[in-house]
């Protein structure tokens, strides 16, 4: 089945004609099932929801979580809050750009892993927090976060 | 004989092992012939010793934590199954964990008792008894029952409920709609998360009593897209609630009708703005309404609508069970009820501490917290999320009460508490509110969306020490256009954390100490 032709099954779910107010959902499913909303999905949403493709395109982009370029293997977040900088989460960054070999919002050398930010994932009491893909690791040293990154790597 | 243990199953106790530690309890106690039944339970919020593993004895809970796997063995050799506290993660009893014990749970009455999602459970602890007295009032005896508890918005503006209530019943409208703002985004805030995963019953009640109050008949519940565990267990509690009667076209043949919807956030933090988040329920770009109208009169979809914070609307089934009274003999002042603290960041025993109004940070910080988890002296604690103050030592003797606090100029928005030890470089933090700020801006108002940009800037020219005096005089300036001319909270309260970490730590910018100026 070509890309067109599953943004269209996903949009479909939404039975026919769904409103505005069906956009986040419809942008959900599409990221869950593709891993990311591509720029070619953006004319059939507006013509399914009954937008312009500018009103689509600037919900898409207005919010961080969505992407529109396919994920790494593997994603790593690290919170930057301040609950968990003030539990040494600065220096779980640097040990994680070094194990990684890349910096915040950009991949791995190997393309396996990407780096990206994150603004609190409500764990405050047990900081510093991070998630891998989507499960979340609270009171992360680096020697954990290098076991946690182990077994990441055995898993893609 | 069957051995209950309990191992929570909320989103904290899995990001620390739980799920590991039940397997691994559950394969020694096969091996070993001791026959055990896990229960799954939420989390009592004592999340520095997470996860909490709890025997059932006949004397009570025996809790044991925190556990790892590799304790697992151990425990076992001590009998930790018969109640056996010669273990060294031996608490003794859950209840009588002076952290616990010295508690006032009303909101997380249940909270890490029960199984979050066996209604049965929900109901032997005093579940669904405040909706059954709502059906029997008037909407309008639901509102005054609710303006008379005294209950403000939990979500940081403490906005009377009763009087939003009131506003939404009297207005006019075919359709009205109950929302749940749980896009809880702040820093040091996580007892949202904590209804949701370990007692989602009570919000959906609150919700549900909400709806009976103004006339509304659907309900949205917007969850940030950070808390996957959350919005999962929401969305099994209403689909249990539903079927069992609770929610749907006839609630509880009362002849009244309340759907619920969960909708899942996208990672905006401007989305916690209410009327950014109506806008995004209606599938727009998360961009602040300019207010009035009130969202009371024209909010989702221009329809009138309650919008609340997730502790709001769990407050409200107690309150329509025990009556207003009973809630307004809790607390201090205008600020009634209890306060869910949560005790976050460089703290010893981080956790949820729900308490009448009136107790001191300091009590909070070392009764509770036992000071710091680096063992090194608090410098400053910044209460209210990422656009709180910080409070240096100086004002930790503040009762926690909303008019108390605005008058230190601090605010104690969904009481969030974040530690700071004395390795905390202040300028670095308020140089961060600035950057946190830009990034978040939904860029409608130009103070927000240029002002935070050239805050970092100018902080950063501080730090490097350039031109400092002017610059400082320069900070204080943008701060006076972000407070007086944004169009809401997140430029309007970025300026409380730079302030605030200017004037009480002027050594951390290069500035003389003794030098401070009023805010």
């Amino acid at each position: 089945m070509n890309h067109a032709e599953r943004i269209r099954d996903i949009l479909d779910l939404f039975g026919p004609g769904p409103g505005q107010d069906q956009l986040l959902p419809v942008l959900h499913a599409l990221q869950d099932q593709l891993g990311y909303v591509p720029p070619e999905s953006v004319d059939l949403i507006a013509q399914a929801v009954n937008l312009s493709r500018a009103e689509v395109h600037g919900v898409v982009t207005f919010y961080h979580f969505f992407r529109t370029t396919p994920p790494a293997r593997c994603t790593v977040q690290i919170c930057r809050a301040e609950s968990c900088q003030s539990m040494g989460s600065d220096a779980l960054l640097a040990h994680a750009e070094a194990r990684l070999g890349c910096g915040l919002h950009s991949h791995s050398l190997d393309g396996a892993f990407a780096l990206e930010p994150v603004y609190c994932l409500g764990q405050c009491a047990t900081s510093p927090t991070i998630m891998i893909n989507n499960a979340v690791h609270a009171r992360v040293t680096p020697a954990r976060f290098d076991a946690l990154l182990a077994s990441a790597t055995e898993a893609i | 004989m069957t051995v209950r243990i309990y191992i929570p199953g909320d989103s904290a106790a899995l990001a620390l092992g739980a799920h590991d530690v039940a397997r691994a309890i559950a394969g020694e106690a096969a091996q070993r012939g001791i026959d055990v039944e896990i229960v799954r339970n939420g989390t009592r919020g004592l999340l520095y010793l997470e996860p909490l593993v709890e025997v059932e004895t006949p004397a009570g809970r025996i809790g044991f934590g925190p556990v790892d796997v590799s304790d697992v063995k151990a425990l076992f050799d001590a009998g930790f199954y018969a109640g056996g506290c010669s273990h060294p993660l031996a608490h003794g009893m859950v209840e009588q964990i002076p952290y616990l014990a010295r508690q006032t749970r009303l909101t997380f009455a249940r909270s890490g008792i029960t199984d979050p999602l066996s209604l049965a459970d929900y109901e032997a602890h005093g579940g669904y008894r405040g909706l059954r007295n709502a059906i029997g009032m008037t909407p309008a005896e639901i509102v005054a029952t609710v303006t008379a508890s005294g209950l403000r918005g939990r979500g940081g503006a403490a906005f009377p409920t009763g009087i939003k209530w009131n506003t939404v019943l009297r207005a006019p409208g075919p359709e009205k709609y109950i929302v749940c703002n749980a896009d809880e985004g702040d820093s040091g805030t996580f007892a949202d998360r904590i209804v949701m995963e370990s007692d989602p019953f009570v919000l959906v009640e609150g919700m549900t009593i909400a709806g009976m109050a103004v006339g509304a008949t659907r309900g949205f519940i917007y969850v940030r897209s950070e808390y996957p565990h959350s919005i999962d267990a929401l969305n099994h509690a209403i689909g249990i609630a539903r079927l069992r009667g609770y929610l749907g076209a006839n609630v509880l043949g009362s002849g009244r009708t309340f759907e619920l919807e969960v909708r899942k956030g996208a990672g905006a933090y401007i989305c916690g703005e209410e009327t950014a988040l109506l806008e995004s329920i209606e599938g727009k770009r998360g961009v602040v309404r300019a207010k009035p109208p009130l969202p009371a009169l024209a909010g989702l979809f221009g329809r009138p609508t309650v919008i609340n914070n997730v502790l709001s609307l769990a407050a409200v089934p107690l309150i329509l069970d025990q009556g207003a009274q009973f809630y307004q003999d809790f607390g201090m002042g205008r600020s009634r009820g209890t306060l869910p603290v949560q005790l976050a960041g460089n703290i010893k025993n981080g956790g949820l501490i729900e308490l009448a109004f009136g107790v001191t940070l300091r009590e909070i910080l070392y009764d509770f917290g036992g000071g710091s988890a680096s063992g090194r002296p608090i410098k400053a604690v910044q209460v209210g999320g990422p656009l709180g103050a910080y409070l240096p030592e100086a004002q930790w003797d503040t009762p926690l009460d909303y008019e108390a606090f605005a008058s230190l100029w601090a605010v104690l928005g969904h009481g969030g508490i974040v530690v700071h030890d004395d390795r905390a470089d202040m300028a670095k933090l308020a140089r961060y509110a600035m950057e946190f700020c830009a990034i978040e801006s939904c860029g409608k108002c130009t103070p927000c969306r240029i002002g935070a940009t050239r805050g970092v800037e100018v902080i950063d020219k501080i730090r490097e020490g350039s031109d400092r005096p002017r610059q400082v005089i320069l900070l204080r300036s943008l701060c006076d256009t972000m407070l007086n001319g944004s169009l809401c909270a997140m430029g309007g309260m970025t300026p409380y954390p730079v302030l605030s970490a200017l004037n009480h730590f002027p050594q951390d910018f290069g500035q003389v100490a003794g030098n401070e100026r009023a805010a």
